[in-house]
């Protein structure tokens, strides 16, 4: 080892001359240029056979856009929509836990609950609730077995289209929230159920104050693409009149036949409202990442819209 | 805190274990464990990995469930009731009555992430004691100055290094006001240059008189804190005794073997 030595110490700094100073020319990306113009050309083009077309009647898009059916029709869809992610949520929360549970009848009733409302079609599911008369003619509740009811129900009465419509999307969407819930919980550590039990805490304040709280981290942005693919499943309650916001252009263009402006007056409010939720999901992703390295800063758009640092990080 | 233990003082040991016995599947892990802890006892446990002292101390506060003998902290069975010839496992909510007053600090830390220094140190104070917000977050801003990190209320869990991390989560157990303290391996997922800072705590405690039961394999500190040193291997208390005599003179050929490996 004896013959490595330090650097010699009269080794002095490089010297540098004027010629030294070089420009330097990035690469040309020209195939880029190519590309992107022939692109442009494409969508330029494309966007003014639309413009241009007579069928498209943007006349007829401005003045339905706001029409006070149209209106209804976006209060229903967003009614829809709040009301089965809501029966969804809960009830998926209780599905994952029953998955989870000790007791095999209660993992299993939640597997098969799962097993039967994922592998079949919504669209089916929809139909289903929709006839549901011709299933069941009276709905009866009281006690097993003993011929005594509390409630006993016209079904056609009770489930209207809207009934069905938030029973079918609730339902289905219950089996989805339900493994995305148990995912959730299964992603904390076990050292955060052991840590909490062990400071006296119950079995229900862990799940509640420590494990679902960081669950929520891996449950949110899933339920936030859930709600929207939900804003737009609503579209096929329309099988069964669910008065939404597509039922409600349809049963005007199979009047005026104006289908194409009247879907694209849909269209143009259901891409309004998913924008909406996409922006609502990423605050709250924001807000259930606390504690987690790299989102201490605000982001672009929370930025954007001025919401402090203290806001988005402190509770 | 300290009319508790006074009053354990006069009534004998804080922990009393007497032939436990757990097993995982067929494998039994523990053989019969017996053990005394009086009240401001340091009791450090060694032992080759596998021997079965973390399973021990997890099973004082009731995280594992025993499948022979007992346990009792605190003037309690711990997690059983006592009927005639046999102990009955204790409800959920009364087993986690029972470890509020047993404090516990992990080998991985296991602060909350979601939670700020202060909030996790408040946290079951608040939840549990069903202490004032105001009186739990005085008590936890003491409990954190004397830990040293008085200056990091606010940081989440992960914005601090390991060893702040666990020196946090023994102000989190110390927040309950437990009479006794359980240590798991507190300092072996720390780098080395952070293992002092967390066993400064540590001794700091046990000089106020707290009571502790630590599983480690920190021999230093074993010598310089335990007034009792437990060596155990597969499953069995080998020898008990002063850390003089446990580490400094060996009786038994497994303890010689485990600590020429060690020292």
């Amino acid at each position: 080892m004896s013959a490595v030595t330090a650097p010699q110490a009269d080794r002095a700094a490089p010297a540098r001359t004027a010629s030294d100073d070089l420009d330097v020319v990035p690469l040309r990306h020209w195939g880029r240029w190519v590309a992107a113009l022939l692109v442009g050309l494409v969508a330029a083009s494309f966007l003014l056979s639309l413009a241009r077309n007579p069928n498209l009647d943007w006349t007829t898009v401005g003045t339905y856009l706001t029409k006070d059916f149209v209106i209804r029709g976006v209060g229903i869809t967003l009614l829809l929509t709040a009301l089965a992610m809501v029966i969804g949520t809960v009830g998926g929360v209780l599905v994952a836990v029953m998955r989870l549970s000790a007791n095999p009848v209660l993992s299993w009733s939640a597997w098969l609950f799962v097993w039967f409302f994922r592998g079949t079609p919504l669209l089916v599911q929809i139909i289903f609730w929709g006839f549901l008369a011709a299933l069941y003619e009276r709905i009866q509740i009281g006690v097993p077995f003993t011929g005594w009811h509390l409630v006993d129900l016209d079904t056609n009465a009770v489930v209207t289209p809207i009934v069905a419509a938030v029973l079918a999307l609730g339902l289905n969407e219950m089996a989805y929230a339900a493994e995305i819930v148990r995912g959730g919980i299964l992603s904390v550590e076990d050292g955060q159920d052991d840590a909490a039990t062990a400071l006296g805490l119950t079995r229900a304040q862990t799940m509640r104050t420590i494990v679902l709280p960081q669950a929520m981290r891996v449950i949110v942005p899933p339920m936030g693409n859930e709600t929207i693919t939900m804003l737009k499943s609503t579209a096929l309650v329309s099988v069964i009149g669910g008065r939404d916001l597509l039922t409600a252009v349809q049963s005007v263009y199979a009047q005026n036949f104006k289908v194409i402006p009247l879907l694209v007056v849909a269209a143009m409010w259901y891409l309004a409202l998913t924008s909406v939720l996409s922006l609502g999901q990423y605050f709250l992703e924001r807000r259930f990442g606390r504690g987690r390295r790299g989102s201490a800063g605000p982001g672009v758009i929370s930025r954007w819209f001025k919401v402090s640092a203290a806001e988005g990080v402190a509770r | 805190m300290s009319a508790q233990v006074m009053e354990q003082a006069t009534t004998g040991p804080l922990v009393r274990a007497r032939g436990v016995r757990k097993s995982y599947g067929g494998t039994e892990v523990l053989k019969g464990i017996d053990l005394d802890v009086h009240p401001g006892d340091v009791t450090c446990i060694l032992g080759p990995s596998g021997s079965g002292k973390s399973t021990f101390l997890r099973c004082i506060n009731h995280l594992e469930s025993i499948d022979g003998g007992w346990i009792e902290a605190n003037g309690e069975l711990v997690g059983y009731r006592r009927k005639d010839a046999r102990i009955h496992e204790l409800r959920p909510r009364e087993a986690a009555r029972q470890r509020e007053d047993i404090g516990m600090v992990f080998q991985r830390f296991n602060l909350f992430p979601h939670l700020t220094v202060l909030q996790n140190v408040c946290h079951a104070p608040v939840l549990v004691r069903k202490e004032s917000r105001a009186a739990a977050r005085a008590h936890a801003r003491e409990l954190l100055e004397r830990v040293g990190l008085g200056d990091k209320e606010d940081r989440y869990p992960a914005q601090l290094s390991g060893g702040q991390q666990q020196r946090v989560a023994i102000a989190r157990a110390l927040a309950m006001r437990p009479p006794l303290m359980l240590f798991d391996e507190p300092t072996s997922a720390l780098d080395p240059e952070l293992v002092g800072e967390v066993l400064d705590a540590m001794k700091s405690l046990a000089r106020d008189g707290m009571t502790m039961i630590v599983v480690t394999h920190e021999m230093g500190f074993a010598r310089e804190v335990a007034t009792s040193v437990v060596f155990m291997d597969d499953g069995t208390v080998v020898e008990t005794g002063s850390a003089a005599q446990v580490i400094g003179a060996p009786q038994h050929e497994r303890t010689r073997a485990f600590l020429s490996k060690v020292l």
